[in-house]
């Protein structure tokens, strides 16, 4: 059973790092700041799901797992607002995304 | 188990350093703002798998405190940067009206 | 006042977890102040916010969140393509304005939050019942135009109501 959980808490342990890394990369892969937006996301939210179940395996019940619960929580309930607030200032001041061209129109007339 | 836990530790090193040079680099106020957004919550992973590397399991609480001092620290500074920047000044990338 | 009740309880529960000192008068004390504090600041910020109805919000979230947890992954796996193998799933950016269901504050602002959540969309701005969206694939638009999160959120704010 330890190793079983050991095992499964290693997986999601390097998984998450996987996850962190490809958002990274794709922080400079993709073209400009909104697509970047997205890959940021990744790593935001999968990310740090992975690492954090990593370690609650490994900590089992106690007071650590709630501690670490509740990290995973304010992360999932801050970086969307964080992220609505990044690219609603980024929008209003002007700065213009890369589009599909059939789509420019709905973004002009919206 | 050690190894594991080592080598994440140091994989979630190499993101934030990533996101560092995304931070240096990034053409523009709203590119580093994002990079130094992903650094934090980085940050927030690597103490807490430094913590349980070293049998610390302390470090979470400082962990707790800096996601919300994270958030609230980009929040502060978007609002500063959205006040300072004038509309028409150019932000990043000035000529992005291209098709992709 | 209902909300005030409802407010200490959470707030002491959160401190003793997050304390992990249960016998220690002197922390305790400073536990009961710190509490209070928290209790002023928030009869200050929001006095007639109906937090006891939000309360019943709560017996409906755990499915929600599952099924939130599949969306986050399927579109993670979605963005993960287009970092690993640009040349086969090319992008596709593409803004929208959709409508949305909602009628209360708190409707409205876990829609958006869902949508920022699940990596390659995000609301871009919220303006009486429409959310304007940026979504890295016009597929992951198109999807959430046919309304299933708007339809769960929907359902889930129908406790509250």
């Amino acid at each position: 059973m330890e190793i079983l959980i050991n095992f499964i808490s290693a997986i999601l342990l390097v998984l998450g790092v996987f996850l962190g890394i490809s958002g990274a990369i794709g922080l400079f892969r993709f073209p400009d700041f909104y697509t970047r937006m997205h890959a940021a996301g990744v790593t935001d939210t999968l990310c740090t799901a992975c690492i954090i179940g990593g370690l609650v395996l490994q900590a089992g019940f106690t007071l650590i797992t709630v501690k670490l619960i509740f990290i995973l929580l304010f992360t999932w309930y801050s970086s969307p607002a964080a992220g609505h607030a990044l690219i609603k200032a980024a929008h209003k001041t002007g700065l213009r995304p890369l589009l599909r061209k059939d789509s420019e129109q709905e973004e002009k007339s919206s | 188990m050690n190894l594991v836990l080592f080598a994440a530790t140091v994989a979630v090193l190499v993101i934030m350093a990533l996101a560092l040079v995304r931070a240096f680099v990034g053409p523009g106020v709203y590119d580093r703002i994002l990079a130094v957004n992903m650094f934090g919550t980085k940050t927030v992973l690597f103490i807490a798998l430094y913590g349980f590397l070293t049998d610390r399991p302390e470090f979470l609480d400082i962990a707790l405190v800096y996601t919300l001092i994270n958030f609230i620290g980009v929040i502060a500074v978007l609002n500063f940067v959205k006040d300072t920047i004038e509309k028409d000044q150019p932000t990043a990338e000035p000529s992005t009206e291209e098709e992709l | 006042m209902l909300y005030l009740v409802f407010l200490t309880f959470g707030l002491a529960t959160f401190w003793l977890l997050m304390s992990g000192f249960w016998d220690n008068p002197l922390l305790l004390s400073f536990g009961v102040i710190s509490v209070l504090l928290c209790l002023f600041f928030a009869w200050k910020i929001e006095k007639k916010y109906p937090f006891h109805k939000a309360i019943s919000l709560l017996p409906g979230l755990p499915l929600f969140w599952m099924w939130l947890f599949k969306e986050v992954v399927v579109a993670n796996i979605d963005v993960l393509k287009r970092i690993w193998l640009p040349e086969e799933f090319p992008l596709s950016p593409t803004i929208r304005t959709l409508p949305m269901s909602q009628k209360t504050r708190l409707g409205k602002t876990t829609y958006a939050n869902a949508i920022t959540l699940t990596p390659g969309t995000i609301s871009m701005d919220v303006k009486g019942n429409e959310v304007t969206v940026y979504g890295l694939l016009k597929e992951s638009v198109d999807d959430l135009e046919k309304g299933e999160m708007d339809k769960r959120v929907s359902k889930l704010e129908k406790r509250i109501l």
